[in-house]
């Protein structure tokens, strides 16, 4: 609940700071300030929180377990405004108010782990989805940057609608919102609740650019500034992830009703691991690359979602927090990068060893070997799959996708280490290093030792 | 806690070498390879006096269950001892040389030490898992920056074969702790799983795959000349003696105990492919002209008669394949030795350019020779001992699947005297009269090798007792 209100007043109030504040630096130093109140707000809380959660009008819910997520995706924040918050200013005038979208959907996100009603639900998703169509044409000279917004604001609004209609047809069914009282699976099943349940499961589909519902996510992450790319990849979806894995593991398991849609859910985290996994072997650019690459990984996190268990939601707070700190990370590097090909990183780690090894390790995370956070990410997930039982061809199929993905990540790392080049990059403050290490020495903690966040949970 | 001290030896100074200039590297890669064995050494004798106080467990992620739990048993000891001594013979042999960016090339090579004993003495599987990946990455950076021309495309295809191959272990790994009634990766509860044989069968893959691609047997063996090519001849050594032996120790630690039907029921299927490979590799071996590829091929085929034996599953086999790990470990590394000698004086890898070494290098040839007989596994050679072993093992087994396998006995002999005769036999030429003979430093290394194959030929009872052990355990489960 704190951090719902600090994140929510917050934007508000750097919409004014923007007014009477023209030094960029100092807004970007006030926003870490904020986000930070949000992160240490958010912790008190957890601390204190008594017993297992509390219910606030029956429309939102704090829990441990919410409270842990929110946790995760602002620190994930802090990290991005530490580490990509200088290239705010490059992406047009208006800082203070790219600062307050990002909070409004931080506070939509805040939502997402907590909601108990379906209103709610839809709510987080609008919260978390209209900031992000301004942000993606943040860039308005750029003609990439106006497609991107455009294309994403009209199939957001659609699946929006989708949203809505699947929200009314189970409202139709059960004759509740609320998440905890739908009791689907005890009686007999409505013809409006598995319509609902479907349309449900294609819009939040959408949101998490699972196939086939992906098609805008290369265009929008390629045309939106990549600072806002960076953002939109890694909190943004994972903060769609949350509110898929409450919604489902909440209201639609229990008696027979989970098989009406399992089936659908995995030949979707199927195809996204497939498609995502392939398609980003041809990516020549690296930003690209990293685009495909998060549909890939959006494949690993339905696992979670398919998976309905207490390993999953584990596994997703671990999921959430090692993709996020890698891929900002690799963000964060890919912008001082001036050639976002490939042959753009050739001979980096030469000029610049931080830099490369930094990217080095979040891409080992990506690619889950241990050691680093990543690798217990995607056991977790794959373990809460086969404890489910029935679903051992799609382990399998992830793990043969998982293997497909070190081709593309260690494009990268040979690129750095084993080719020569003279790679043009930009400025890097000891700040920034610093950041960098913090990055580094989190993915490594979490790699060895995944009881520091687990024991949260 | 000597277990720990193991891998913590090579692990803290590894860290520690990334950050030292000019001889620094190699003066505490030295050390730290002679402070290993100095360990092992102190842990052999306490195997030997009181074998089970060399465990130490602590809990490393509880939510899980799992173990940071290491412990040395008879083939482990043998198998850390192995790995001491191949990284005491590199770093002696490769003294003289300076390679570009050293601190890396040091740092990295002792972190896969602190990866190859970690397997070596994992008792949780995922532990275990853990390490046989941490063993990996290391290797695959050093074969990417110092390898021969190919080198980055060839590795590549080394580490995504061996990281699909483990992966599928990793898949194994989950559905064997998610059947455990603890909920625990320990060695202990997964021996005693006692799974339904169906199930037994189609994890038998999942586990064997990962380590068939590691030692390589046909037909997962089509990274591993084209690697051991590549590679900087000092990694080659540490990929070829020590870190093939991690399928097998896999094989022999984790899947025959755990999954004892399922190993049962696709004995013959692995035999036949194990024997097909030794056949297979021994012919390409014989045409090869290449020195490297002519060993790494050989390798192939030594590896494929040591699969067979332990799927024969008798105590004589699984002796003698875990006394062969250790001597076939030697024997290749001092192949090796030898090639990176005539290699950085000559720069050649082609046979067919070499000729008369033995008149400008005799101290050279003698141990070549000797090296290359123990290759062969002539009586009174370390490799003798285990072949035979073997061999009786599989005879036991099949008859006619051992005649098959000894086919390769002769062709080793073929392909290894038709290697003697062209390299250091014959007329020299203009190339290789300029050959000096051995330094100081690679005679040390290469007595230290004809030592050992000398005194395990002439005197195994050691090494036998020392992994006797284990052979009990493996068979009482069996």
């Amino acid at each position: 609940m704190n951090s719902l209100i600090s994140t929510a007043l917050s934007g508000v109030v750097l919409m004014f700071v923007g007014l009477f504040v023209s030094n960029r630096q100092r807004i970007k130093y006030f926003a870490i300030a904020l986000v930070l109140v949000a992160f240490v707000a958010n912790l008190l809380e957890l601390s204190t929180l008594q017993g297992g959660s509390q219910t606030l009008f029956g429309m939102l819910e704090v829990s441990k377990f919410g409270l842990l997520f929110n946790a995760v995706m602002l620190g994930a924040t802090l990290l991005y405004f530490l580490l990509c918050g200088s290239e705010f200013e490059k992406v047009g005038e208006h800082v203070a108010d790219y600062f307050a979208l990002i909070f409004f959907i931080l506070s939509g996100i805040m939502l997402a782990s907590g909601f108990s009603s379906l209103l709610m639900l839809f709510l987080a998703i609008e919260i978390i989805s209209i900031p992000q169509y301004i942000l993606a044409g943040a860039d308005k000279k750029n003609l990439k940057s106006n497609e991107a917004s455009l294309k994403y604001f009209l199939m957001g609004s659609f699946s929006t609608g989708i949203l809505l209609m699947g929200i009314a047809l189970i409202y139709g069914a059960s004759g509740t919102f609320n998440i905890n009282e739908l009791a689907l699976g005890t009686g007999e099943l409505h013809p409006l609740t598995i319509g609902g349940i479907m349309l449900l499961i294609f819009a939040l589909a959408f949101k998490v650019s699972a196939v086939p519902f992906h098609f805008w996510t290369p265009d929008v992450y390629d045309g939106s500034p990549t600072v806002f790319t960076a953002f939109m990849a890694t909190v943004v979806k994972a903060g769609g992830f949350i509110a898929f894995l409450r919604l489902f593991h909440v209201s639609f398991t229990g008696g027979a009703i989970s098989q009406h849609w399992l089936l659908v859910l995995a030949i979707i985290a199927a195809a996204t691991l497939v498609l995502g996994n392939l398609t980003a072997v041809f990516q020549q650019s690296v930003k690209r690359m990293l685009a495909y690459s998060s549909i890939a990984q959006a494949g690993f996190m339905l696992l979670a979602v398919i998976a309905l268990n207490e390993t999953a939601t584990q596994g997703i707070i671990l999921y959430a927090a090692a993709y996020s700190v890698a891929t900002i990370g690799m963000f964060g590097v890919l912008m001082k990068v001036k050639d976002y090909t490939f042959e753009g990183f050739n001979g980096l780690a030469r000029k610049q060893p931080l830099l490369a090894l930094a990217a080095t390790i979040f891409l080992f995370s990506l690619a889950g070997i241990p050691l680093t956070a990543g690798f217990f990410a995607k056991y977790f997930v794959l373990s809460a799959v086969v404890q489910q039982g029935n679903l051992l061809w799609l382990v399998i199929l992830a793990v043969i996708c998982a293997a497909i993905s070190v081709y593309y990540y260690f494009r990268v790392i040979m690129a750095m280490y084993f080719k020569a080049g003279e790679p043009e990059v930009g400025v890097i403050t000891p700040a920034f290093r610093t950041v960098l290490i913090i990055a580094i020495i989190i993915v490594i903690v979490l790699g060895v030792y995944p009881g520091v966040l687990l024991q949260w949970a | 806690m000597l277990t720990v001290l193991l891998i913590l030896i090579p692990l803290v100074t590894g860290l520690l070498t990334f950050g030292l200039k000019g001889s620094g590297p190699k003066v505490l890669g030295l050390i730290s390879s002679l402070a290993s064995l100095a360990v092992v050494l102190g842990a052999l004798f306490q195997f030997r006096a009181a074998p089970d106080t060399l465990h130490f467990a602590v809990n490393w992620i509880p939510q899980l269950g799992s173990q940071f739990n290491v412990g040395l048993d008879g083939m482990g000891v043998m198998l850390c001892l192995l790995t001491a001594i191949a990284f005491l013979l590199v770093f002696i042999t490769i003294f003289n040389r300076t390679y570009e960016n050293q601190s890396s090339f040091y740092g990295l090579m002792l972190l896969s030490q602190a990866g190859l004993v970690g397997v070596f003495t994992a008792y949780d599987a995922l532990l275990f898992y853990v390490f046989w990946e941490l063993a990996l990455i290391p290797v695959y950076f050093l074969c990417s920056m110092w390898g021969g021309e190919k080198r980055v495309p060839v590795t590549f295809k080394f580490f995504v074969y061996t990281f699909a191959g483990s992966l599928l272990m990793l898949v194994g790994i989950i559905y064997l702790y998610l059947q455990s009634p603890d909920r625990s990766f320990s060695y202990a509860t997964f021996t005693s799983l006692n799974l339904p044989v169906k199930e037994q069968s189609w994890l038998f893959w999942l586990l064997f795959v990962a380590f068939a691609i590691k030692m390589p047997i046909f037909p997962f063996h089509t990274w591993q000349p084209d690697t051991y090519e590549q590679s900087p001849t000092p990694v080659t050594m540490i990929l070829s003696g020590v870190m093939v032996k991690m399928g097998l120790f896999g094989v022999i630690r984790w899947l025959l105990p755990v999954l004892p039907q399922g190993a049962f029921m696709w004995a013959d299927v692995v035999m036949v492919l194990s024997v097909i490979g030794i056949i297979y590799a021994s012919c390409i071996a014989i045409v090869q002209t290449d020195f490297k590829r002519l060993i790494a091929y050989s390798s192939i085929a030594h590896i494929g008669l040591m699969c067979a034996a332990i799927f024969a599953n008798n105590e004589q086999s699984l002796q003698g394949i875990q006394v062969q790990m250790f001597n076939h470990g030697i024997n290749i590394i001092g192949l090796w030795i030898v090639v990176e000698i005539i290699q950085s004086r000559l720069n050649v890898k082609n046979m067919d350019e070499l000729g008369g070494i033995a008149q400008v290098a005799p101290r050279l040839s003698i141990f070549l020779v000797i090296i290359s007989l123990a290759n062969i596994a002539l009586p009174l050679t370390n490799g003798f001992v285990g072949e035979f072993l073997m061999f009786s093992g599989l005879f036991q087994y099949n008859m006619w699947l051992m005649g098959v396998a000894g086919l390769g006995i002769i062709l080793a002999a073929v392909y290894t005297l038709n290697m003697l005769q062209k390299v250091i036999f014959g007329e020299s030429n203009a190339l290789t009269a300029t050959t000096t003979d051995l330094q100081n430093s690679e005679v040390l290394a290469l007595s230290l090798i004809v030592v050992v194959i000398l005194a395990l030929g002439v005197y195994p009872k050691p090494m036998l007792d020392l992994v006797s052990s284990t052979t009990e355990l493996v068979n009482k489960v069996f």
